[in-house]
Formats: C-alpha cells, structure tokens, sequence
C-alpha cells in the first residue's frame, strides 16, 4: 500500500429518507478543521442513496468542497451490502486519506463492513479527532510519523479513554459519535464539485430484503435506562407542580423520576424513584430539582455524567455532588429553562 | 441447523469500576462476565435450539480465563464451546480479532452466526459485521427480534427512530442487541455438566485461511497512542443568580457547551 | 482438608446470588408487607430446576448435591427469607423423604413432578398437641381392608407450603405396638395429595417473620388414601420424621445463613454511607468492631452448615454415615447466629433500622423463627447432647 497516494478528507454525508442527517454536517465540520492542517485541504462528502443528486448544496453549504454521489435505485433505504460496495468502491477510487462515519445505526453497520472490505483500521465511537504525530512523542529507533489521524474514545463505558492512530494503512478512518463535533457557520450559495459515481449494483447473497419499514414511537423509558432524568424532589411542592417539569423533561428528549419523599407523599409511583430504596441511575443528565440530597438520594445518582441541581437552600447538600449548582426559587426558574432550551433548540 | 454463537469475556462495568492506587484500571478487582449483548445473541439462539433443534456452538476468543463463559453458555443449554487462545493472537485490534474468528468459523458448518453487537470493555460494535466481511456473508446488526423460517431468517432490525424488518439467507450473520430478549439463567445441573464438558481449544495452527500479517497486535492496523483513565470530577460549581432568567441562560448555556441540545 | 469450593460450586452461587438479586430481592418488601405468596418466583425457580436440586437426573431432577442445594436456600434468604423456606420446605421435608424411603413406584410418581417444580411439597408432623415430642401425635390413620385405603383423621398446624403445596408427607399414628415394656404409639408416615376429600386447610397463621410462606393448619376428616401411599414401612414413621428433620435443620441452617449475610452485607453499604458528626458511621470503632465480630459469627456458621451439608452429601453415597449431629450444630449456631447479627445490624441502622422500607427489619424479624421451627434450638442442644453422652 503507497500511503502517499491517498489524500483527502472523506466524509460519509448520512441521508435518511433523503434528507442529511445532522451528523453529516457534524463531520464536515470537522473534516475542514482536519483538512487545515494537512497538505491536501480538500473535503469530500460522499452521498450515497436513490435520487439524491438535489441534497449537494446544503453539503457545500456545510464546508464540502467537492461531493460524490453515488445515486442508484437499490440504495433507496439503508442496507448493509448496496451501502458498503458503494462506499468501499469510492475509497478504493479516490484513495481518501482520511474516512469519517457517524457513529449511528447506520454507521457503526457500514464502518466495520467497509473497513474490512478496504483492510483498513476503524476507530470507533469517537469524540476527539486531531492530526498529530505518531508515537505522540519520538521513541528512539521508531519511525515518527507526521499528520496523522488521532482518534479518542471513551471505553469502558466511559471510565477510560484512549487516542488511537491508524499510522501504516489507508484510508484512516473513524466512526464519530453524533453531537460532539461542531457544524461551521452554513455558507449560503457555496457550490461544490459533483462528481457522479456509480459502481454497478448486482444483487447477490449478501443483499438482504427489506420486508417491512417501522418508524418507531417511543413507550415510556425506564428510568434506569434514561439518558436525561429530571427528578423532583419534596421541593417540588406539590404532584400538579410536577407538570414545571414533565415539560422540561419533555423539550429534552428526557424523562422525570423523583426522590422518596415524593414517593411516600404518594405523588409519583416507587418505579420513578432513584436513591438507596429506589433505583440507582446513571444518565448523562441529571437534574435534581428541590432535592435536598439526602445521601440515601445520593447514593443512586452519583454516577452520574452531569448533574444539575436547582435548590433555594443553599446549604442543601446535592450542591457537593452538582456539577453546577443553581440557588433559586424552581418555579420561576424552571419554566424559564423550558422556554430558552426550546428556543435554543429552534435556533439550531 | 447448527448456530455458532461468538462471546467474549469483559468486565464488569456496571456496578463501576475499580482502580489501582495509581489510577489505573483495576481489571483484577472486576467480576469478568459473559458480555450483555453476547448473552442475548446466545439466548436467542437457544431460543432457535428450543424451537427447532438448533445445535448451538459458542466460541469466544481469549485468555484461557475465557473458558468460564463457554462453561456458562453450556450450563444455560448451548451443546459444546470452542475456545480459541494463542499468545500471538494477543493485543488484537478489531480486524486482527475478526480475523481470527473469521479463521476459527471456517472450521465449522453453520447456518447462522449471532455475536452481540458491541462488548461493554471495548464498545466498538465492529467485529460482528468484520466478521460477515471475511467470510462473504450477509450480516445484520442491531438485531431485536429474530425468526427463522425455511432457509431465510427474518429480523427486526433496530435504527434511531424506526425499525426495518429484513430477510436473509442463510448463512448470514446477525448482531444482537440486549434489547433482544431477557436472557435465561443457567441451571444447577447444567452447572455440573458443563463444568464435566469438554473445551475444544485452539491455537494459531488451527485457523484457517489466515495470514500472520493480519493476527495479533502485529496485525492491528490500529495503534494505541494513549491510554488514560478519564478523571473522576472534582467539586462543581455552585452559582446565586440574580433573577430567574440568569438561571436559566446559566443552564442553557452549559447544555449548550456539553452538546446536549 | 480443602475450604475452596469447587467450580461448579462457585458457579452455582453466581447463579444463585444473580437470580436471587434480580428476581426476588424486588418482590422481598412487598411479599412480606403484603403477606403474599410469591408464586411467580415459584415458577421461576421452577423452570431453573431450583426445586430439584438434589434430586438424581433420572428422577427429572438437577442431580447436584446437597451443598448446592444448601447454597441456593441460603442465597435466596439473603435477600427473602420466606423464598428460602419455601424451597426448603419442599426439598427436604417432602422431595428427600420421598427420595429416601419411597419405593420405586412411588419416586417414579411423584419426584419428576416435585423436581421439575410441577408439583410443591411440604410436610405436616406438628399438631396442637405435638410438636417436639412425636408421641404426643393425635392424627390417627386407619387400614380398610375392604378397600385397601388408609383413612386419616385429625389435624397439623404450622405447616410451612401449607395451602400452595400438592404433595405432601403426614405423620400419623396406625396403631400401637410395645416397646421396652411400654405400649407406645405406632407412628407411620404418608404421602397424601391435595384434593383428595377430606383434606381440607384450616386456619392460616398470621407471622411475625417470614409472611409470604403459607402457614396453614392440614385437617383430614375421613380422607382416604389408596394403601400404596404409605411412606416406608409401616411403624418406621418416627424416624424417616426424624430423619427428615435431620435433612431439613440443614436447609433452615442455609436460610439462617443468608439472613445473616444479607443483613451484614446491607449494613456494611449502609455504614460506609450514612453520616454522623460528619463522618461516616463506619468510621468509628464501635461500628468496626461490632461488623468484626459479626463476620466472624457468620464465616463460623457457614463453615458449620457448609459440613453438614458435605455430610449429607456423603450419606447420599454410603446410607451408613449420619449427619444428624452436624444438621444439629449447623442449625444451632446458624439460627441464633442469625438472630444476633439482625438485631445487631438494626441497631447499626438506628431509626432507619426499625423501619419497614429498610431490608434489615425484615431480617429481623424472620430470623427468629429459624430458632423455632424444625426443631427449636433447645431441641438441637438435646440432639447434639445426647451425642455427647451416648
């Protein structure tokens, strides 16, 4: 392999019912950071999918340079085998340096596939990318390498991370976790190179037949398995007052669980209760809302990623454990909070 | 219709994880377990051995160790284990690991390979589909409901915000999720037989069709540049805001930066 | 001589200790508060062999040994003290007398579906009058020739898998024979199923430990049973009681075990965490000591349990050997074992201690009855004695 001849930032531009996935432009983003500090400051979007050829411009918009569309009636909805052939045949190709996927459903499918396909590393799931050296720091007798990828992940279900690099193979490439990387400022009327590609689809044993699309409607989540809790306690004041934040819970994304006091009060069922005769959670976001922090509360949220807790006792003790700490009255502050994160949702 | 089911050995990191005094992981200190999503793929074809007779193989590549989740998965119903271990094949990376299953499979006859989506230590969900790659089959992943009719299997295939129900043939390889079913204990006296049950092991020698330039570390085209455990967080930040708009632009703005709207 | 258990040992632990975690420990509170019976726990266990553990595969059983079914009642009853009876109760009251004295018949009629868990067994020897002393027996079972059946009247109290059992064994007296000079009762034993007329249950007791079994007063009037369900032979039925007994002080023992465990594993969390004077609790020496000691008291009667077990195990292969002094200690020491260590880890807890919501009230009061029941602990001080001066 002439690791000189692949160069280039590759981004795998997601659409999903023809329309780009947020991540996509996520990685553009990126790719055209990544892109300034290496020699070829091209950045590619691959856009794979059946009549996609009018989704090139909000790419361009999004930092692309050039996109290749590779548009054919078989990869109208996501499956494994049209996708990686299209994919793999568009590395093999254009011999991009770097390949970046979004680490979703789609993408932690087609990565692996595709990886294999081209022989070729895969760093999955990651939150930080850079170019840098390779050892990071010169060991005596080894080759350093220069502006190379470095990929950092979190494993061990986040209590560890790593930076890996891909230094001997080609095209590099990383699957990247969705909401980490930041979209550049969209550049209205910027116009890409297109570039229509199509390697010929023939059906064989590896395509599979989709019998039926189900779009999903959520049921009402555990709260052990909740990425956002909004948890009420006592302060609460009342089981009506809980509504402040059912509707934060619900701009969110998240849903609402509560402290044993609320449950003994009969406000909220025992399943909705988190602490030591509760459940013990662990979510990327817990808001504790008028809990004073009991350490039998304590001890079945701590673990969690971050912690937001809004109490007008300032010497209450969840303040220890918070990440960020707010002294204020909940019911003005909450529907306040409601309010600006649907508008800043909107602004996005 | 014979089933080879891949699991691996982790460990635990759902009661939290321990360190050495020096801050690193202490893998001593953590219960090493069957990995979640193996299980499921395991209970799922359990399940396929309940209703159709399925023998059912599992096979885990590791540390000698690893012989414990083979004897787990024999003690829940699974026929016979395979453990593949070699000091060469150590410090692989996802395509040296797939690799090497994919060299170990080609031993066996099988209509359908489950592995989990992702292990808990590593959480790359990408040796399953590499797997399918190096040996040209099918692959579906992020399965949450599995069937079996004739010679296609029909899966529940799990995206964001939908799920695709797909058909196969077989032999094709199916990545399970957790989500999949609520997987079955072992018993007592499957405890006894599989503890009395014999382990197939093999070497380097007894894969197939593989090149030593693509096994172990040697072979892992990805290298580790750093290791690091992520720092347990200190103290926070505790604010007084004047009003309860300043409140709520703090938080906003702090979701905003962590990337959680 | 080698404390190391063995690995299908350690792995039956791990599968007891999982299951008991994720399947009975959140239904313990509300069993007990609610005085149910938790038949779907039941089932459960059921369906993972759990209720034939010591059986031999071909009886449709799990055909492990007395030591993993002695770990199975003692993980259940860390969490639920009243699972752990109900799979004692069942396995040596009812599934090992019919293992050890039935005949072949018999254990092809009625093991596959106690093994399997199809079927739920118990055990009624106590009656109003007779509890530790089998002589006072009052149900009465008599021979009609005319029909080749045994019909039984009176009744049993206390009787553990009461209503929800199937199957169940019944001392009772047929008639009276001499012994050293003395007219004696005979004392025979009988396999009786429900829904056989004239077994009907009478009161059901109202405890202060354990409230999810079903304790149930047995009442036969005329309840005629066909003459092949006579259990061993005719007057042999004070030992296989007794012998029986023996076999279930190892079970009761197991889940004095667990209580014990489980009270001092959910104090050992509870004081890393609680704060007093701005410190945890488990910082100061009192506490310390207080956990040391009760430690040591549990390490002690797990050793002793673990040995009758191993020598119920043993008598499994050579009938010659008795374990009757071991069940005896084990029971003794794990039964009021058990009672210091939940007492004591109530008092760690101070108020949340006496509170229902915390597990270690539970324990308490579950505790106590496994100084009671299958013999009371000056009961087992008789049997041990006895040994001593024979």
């Amino acid at each position: 392999m002439n690791l000189e001849e692949y160069k280039g930032v590759f981004v795998f531009a997601q659409q999903v019912d023809n329309e780009i996935s947020s991540i996509a432009y996520e990685l553009l983003g990126k790719a055209r950071e990544l892109a300034e500090s290496l020699d070829n400051k091209e950045v590619t979007a691959v856009l794979i999918g059946s009549d996609v050829k009018n989704l090139t411009d909000s790419l361009a918009e999004y930092g692309a340079d050039k996109v290749i569309v590779v548009d054919d009636p078989e990869l109208k909805d996501y499956r494994t085998e049209p996708y990686a052939h299209a994919l793999a045949s568009v590395i093999n190709e254009f011999k991009p340096e770097i390949v970046l996927v979004g680490a979703t459903a789609i993408g932690r499918d087609l990565g692996p596939t595709v990886s294999a396909r081209v022989a070729t590393g895969l760093t999955a799931d990651c939150t930080v990318l850079e170019i840098g050296d390779f050892p990071l720091v010169a060991i005596p007798n080894q080759e350093q390498k220069h502006n190379q990828l470095l990929m950092t992940r979190p494993a061990f279900g986040g209590n560890t991370i790593a930076t890996i690099a891909c230094p001997n193979n080609r095209p590099q490439m990383a699957t990247v976790r969705p909401g980490v990387m930041q979209k550049i400022e969209p550049k209205k009327g910027a116009k890409a190179e297109i570039v229509e590609f199509n390697p010929g689809f023939t059906p064989n044993n590896r395509y599979v037949t989709i019998k039926e699309v189900v779009k999903a409607v959520s049921d009402t989540v555990d709260i052990m398995d909740a990425k956002i809790l909004v948890s009420g306690g006592r302060g609460v004041g009342s089981p009506e007052n809980f509504k402040i934040l059912e509707d934060l819970a619900e701009v969110l994304g998240g849903t609402v669980s509560c402290s044993r006091a609320v449950v003994d009060s009969g406000w909220k069922p025992k399943d909705l209760q988190v602490g030591q005769t509760g459940k013990t959670v662990r979510p990327n976001v817990y808001f504790a809302i008028g809990i004073s922090g009991a350490i039998q509360h304590v001890a079945g949220m701590e673990e969690s990623d971050l912690i937001i807790a809004i109490n007008k006792d300032e010497d209450a003790p969840i303040f220890d454990v918070a990440d960020y700490g707010i002294v204020g009255d909940l019911n003005k502050i909450v529907p306040q909070l409601t309010a600006d994160i649907k508008a800043a949702i909107a602004n996005k | 219709m014979k089933v080879v089911v891949c699991i691996k050995q982790v460990p635990d990191t759902k009661g939290g994880v321990s360190f050495n005094p020096d801050g690193t992981l202490n893998r001593a200190a953590m219960l090493a377990i069957m990995n979640p999503d193996d299980k499921a793929g395991l209970e799922a074809a359990l399940r396929l051995k309940d209703e159709y007779g399925a023998e059912v193989t599992v096979l885990t590549m590791g540390l000698p160790k690893a012989t414990d989740v083979l004897r787990e998965a024999i003690a829940m119903g699974a026929d016979k284990g395979i453990l593949v271990t070699d000091r060469v094949l150590g410090g692989a990376d996802t395509w040296a690991t797939s690799t090497t299953i994919a060299g170990a499979l080609r031993n066996l006859e099988y209509d359908l390979i489950i592995t989990g989506r992702q292990a808990i230590d590593g959480d790359t969900a990408q040796v399953g589909p590499q797997i399918a790659e190096h040996l040209g089959l099918p692959v579906i992943s992020y399965a949450q409901k599995i069937e079996v009719e004739g010679n296609k299997v029909r899966v529940q295939r799990q995206y964001d915000d939908r799920y695709h129900v797909l058909e196969a043939e077989m032999p094709c390889l199916i990545t399970a999720l957790s989500e999949l079913n609520e997987p079955r204990y072992m018993t007592p006296g499957g405890i006894f037989d599989a503890c009395a049950a014999e382990i197939t092991t093999w070497g380097r020698a007894d894969l197939k069709d593989v090149d030593d330039s693509n096994l172990g570390l040697k072979g892992s085209p990805t290298k580790i540049a750093k290791a690091s455990d992520k720092v347990k967080k200190g103290a926070g930040t505790k604010v007084t805001p004047d009003s309860p708009e300043e409140a709520a632009q703090y938080i906003t703005d702090r979701l905003l930066e962590k990337h959680i709207i | 001589m080698d404390f190391t258990l063995s690995k299908e040992h350690e792995m039956a632990r791990q599968l007891f200790s999982d299951f008991a975690q994720n399947e009975v420990k959140p239904l313990a509170q509300e069993v007990d508060e609610t005085e149910t019976f938790p038949r779907e726990t039941v089932e459960k266990m059921a369906r993972y062999g759990f209720l034939g553990i010591p059986v031999p595969k071909e009886y449709g059983g799990q055909g492990c040994d007395a030591l993993t079914y002695a770990m199975c009642v003692e993980e259940l009853s860390k969490v639920c003290g009243t699972t752990g009876v109900i799979v004692s109760a069942h396995t040596s009251l009812c599934v090992d007398p019919i293992l050890t004295y039935g005949t072949e018949e018999q254990k092809q009629k009625y093991l596959p579906d106690l093994a399997s868990g199809k079927k739920l067994g118990a055990f009624g020897l106590t009656e109003p009058g007779a509890g530790t002393d089998a002589q006072g027996q009052q149900t009465k079972a008599v021979l009609d020739e005319a029909t080749n059946e045994w019909v039984l009247n009176g009744s049993k109290c206390f009787i553990t898998n009461g209503k929800e059992a199937d199957v169940y064994i019944v001392i009772a007296v047929t008639g009276k024979v001499e012994k050293r000079g003395k007219m004696m009762k005979e004392i025979s034993a009988f396999i009786v199923e429900k829904g056989t007329p004239g077994f009907t249950f009478g009161t059901k007791e109202n405890k202060m430990g354990i409230r999810g079994s079903s304790t149930y007063e047995l009442i036969f009037t005329d309840c005629r049973i066909p003459a092949g369900n006579l259990l061993g032979a005719k007057g042999k039925g004070f030992n296989i009681a007794m012998h029986t007994l023996d076999g279930g002080r190892i079970g009761i023992a197991a889940q004095a075990l667990g209580l014990a465990e489980g009270a001092l594993e959910t104090t050992i969390a509870y004081v890393k965490e609680r704060k007093q004077f701005g410190r945890s609790i488990g910082a100061f020496q009192n506490t310390q000591f207080v956990l040391a000691d009760l430690a040591t008291k549990v390490e002690a009667a797990k050793l002793l349990v673990y040995k009758a077990a191993m020598k119920k195990a043993e008598f499994a292969e050579n009938p010659k050997t008795s374990y009757s002094v071991e069940a005896a200690m084990a029971k003794l020491a794990a039964a009021e074992i058990a009672m210091e260590v939940t007492t004591k880890c109530v008092q760690l807890h101070g108020g949340y201690g006496y509170i229902r919501e915390y597990d270690v009230e539970r324990m308490m009061r579950d505790a106590k009855i496994t100084e009671i029941y299958e013999g009371t602990s000056e009961v087992q001080r008789m049997v041990i004695s006895a040994a001593l001066l024979k």
